[in-house]
């Protein structure tokens, strides 16, 4: 039993400061969420780099697939009309 | 989409300086030469923590051994970075350590040396952490990504172990002639197997080629192991110690440091096995984990008992 496979992955997400968003840092195992966060902090923060700490166990993760990726993003590049230059708008106006 | 198409989309990545993320496509081989050059890396940090921390219970003073503690942490931290970064290739965890603890994963040769004074600290901090950034920092931009960014945390933490060990070396330098005597001991065995630590010669580099096309290098190792003469001669005159190599001396036409002959007989034994503590260091290795194994158990037992309670306060 005594085998490291029998401790899940967890994905460790930081936020470094009070106001920003959660990063992804890397992964480790641990038997459960509350030794994950226990380690989390001694591998990813031993320098003040967070002050919050998530982590999910890497199968509940779901990613979206790199050959897809076209697909998926491109019909976000001839939409032009959803940026705010696509609009004249004169100089006298200043900046809107 | 075609094997071809997929080979051409890597190299144009490659090519214009995109990084390869976990689920992009790669060749196999590519695969393969990460995990062994990260695992071998991540070995290389987890029995690197073994020689130092034979010190830190004699460490001179509080100052020296809070540091002592604190950089020895750093390399363990530094092996999970790399192990995780290992797995993002679908490559277990477990799996990379029992080939350690085999024998039939490689890890960093200088780490076979033992460390026999206080000065040694002084000379692994700066030699062996030196040689290392020389080696690390261009793999901040090595063309995987989570490798690379492994690499930007690691360089981050490291600056700080050269300046420790260049500290101790400074101090014992203008200590009494014994101190200095101890400095320069250490210097003359560290010398030569910090100058290893880039690897064989470029002309006998079965990999380096290869791993250069792909960008997982960004310089050969003689590159770098002139760089760090260059860097690293000036320091040790500064602290007025000398280098165990009749032939040292500054090309001025060069603008480089010529050195002598590296012994790599030596080198190519010590990684087959033979070196002074190769077997001490696995030993200690497989002993952490047996050692530990209880706790580990202890660990998930307790982790399936609360789940199993909150599990049947749910029914």
């Amino acid at each position: 039993m005594s085998n490291t496979n029998d401790w899940p992955l967890w994905e460790v997400f930081i936020r470094s400061k009070q106001g920003l968003n959660h990063k992804h840092v890397g992964s480790l195992h641990a038997p459960d969420a509350e030794m994950a966060i226990k380690n989390a902090r001694d591998v990813y923060t031993r320098r003040m780099e967070g002050i919050s700490i998530w982590v999910v166990e890497s199968v509940h993760m779901h990613a979206s697939s790199p050959l897809e990726g076209e697909e998926l993003y491109e019909p976000a590049n001839d939409k032009i009309y959803r940026h705010p230059t696509f609009y004249d708008i004169p100089e006298e106006i200043g900046h809107m | 989409m075609s094997e071809e198409q997929l080979q051409r989309d890597f190299q144009s990545k490659l090519d214009a300086e995109i990084r390869i993320e976990p689920k992009d496509w790669m060749p196999d081989d590519y695969r393969k030469t990460l995990i062994r050059q990260i695992s071998q890396h991540a070995h290389s940090e987890i029995v690197g923590m073994l020689p130092e921390g034979n010190w830190i219970t004699r460490a001179p003073s509080l100052r020296r051994k809070v540091a002592l503690i604190a950089k020895v942490q750093d390399e363990a931290g530094h092996g999970l970075y790399l192990y995780s970064a290992m797995e993002t290739l679908g490559e277990p965890r477990s799996k990379a350590i029992d080939d350690l603890h085999s024998g039939k994963a490689k890890y960093s040769s200088i780490f076979n040396y033992p460390t026999l004074t206080w000065a040694d600290m002084g000379a692994i901090g700066w030699l062996v952490d030196g040689a290392a950034i020389q080696n690390q920092v261009p793999l901040c931009r090595t063309s995987y990504g989570p490798y690379a960014r492994a690499m930007v945390r690691v360089c981050k933490e490291e600056s700080f172990h050269q300046r420790q060990g260049y500290e101790i070396m400074m101090e014992l330098a203008k200590g009494t002639p014994a101190q200095k005597a101890m400095a320069q001991d250490a210097l003359n065995r560290w010398w030569w197997p910090s100058l290893m630590m880039f690897g064989p010669p470029d002309k006998d580099s079965k990999h380096t080629a290869q791993s250069m096309a792909w960008k997982i290098k960004r310089h050969t190792n003689d590159e770098l192991r002139q760089a760090f003469v260059d860097k690293t001669v000036p320091q040790g005159e500064f602290i007025g110690l000398t280098f165990p190599d009749k032939d040292l001396k500054w090309n001025e036409e060069k603008g480089h440091y010529d050195f002598g002959d590296i012994n790599w007989d030596e080198f190519y034994n010590v990684i087959k096995g033979n070196g002074p503590c190769n077997k001490e260091r696995i030993k200690a290795r497989r002993a952490a984990k047996e050692n530990g194994a209880w706790v580990r158990d202890a660990a998930a037992a307790y982790a399936k008992k609360k789940q199993n309670k909150s599990t049947e306060k749910a029914a």
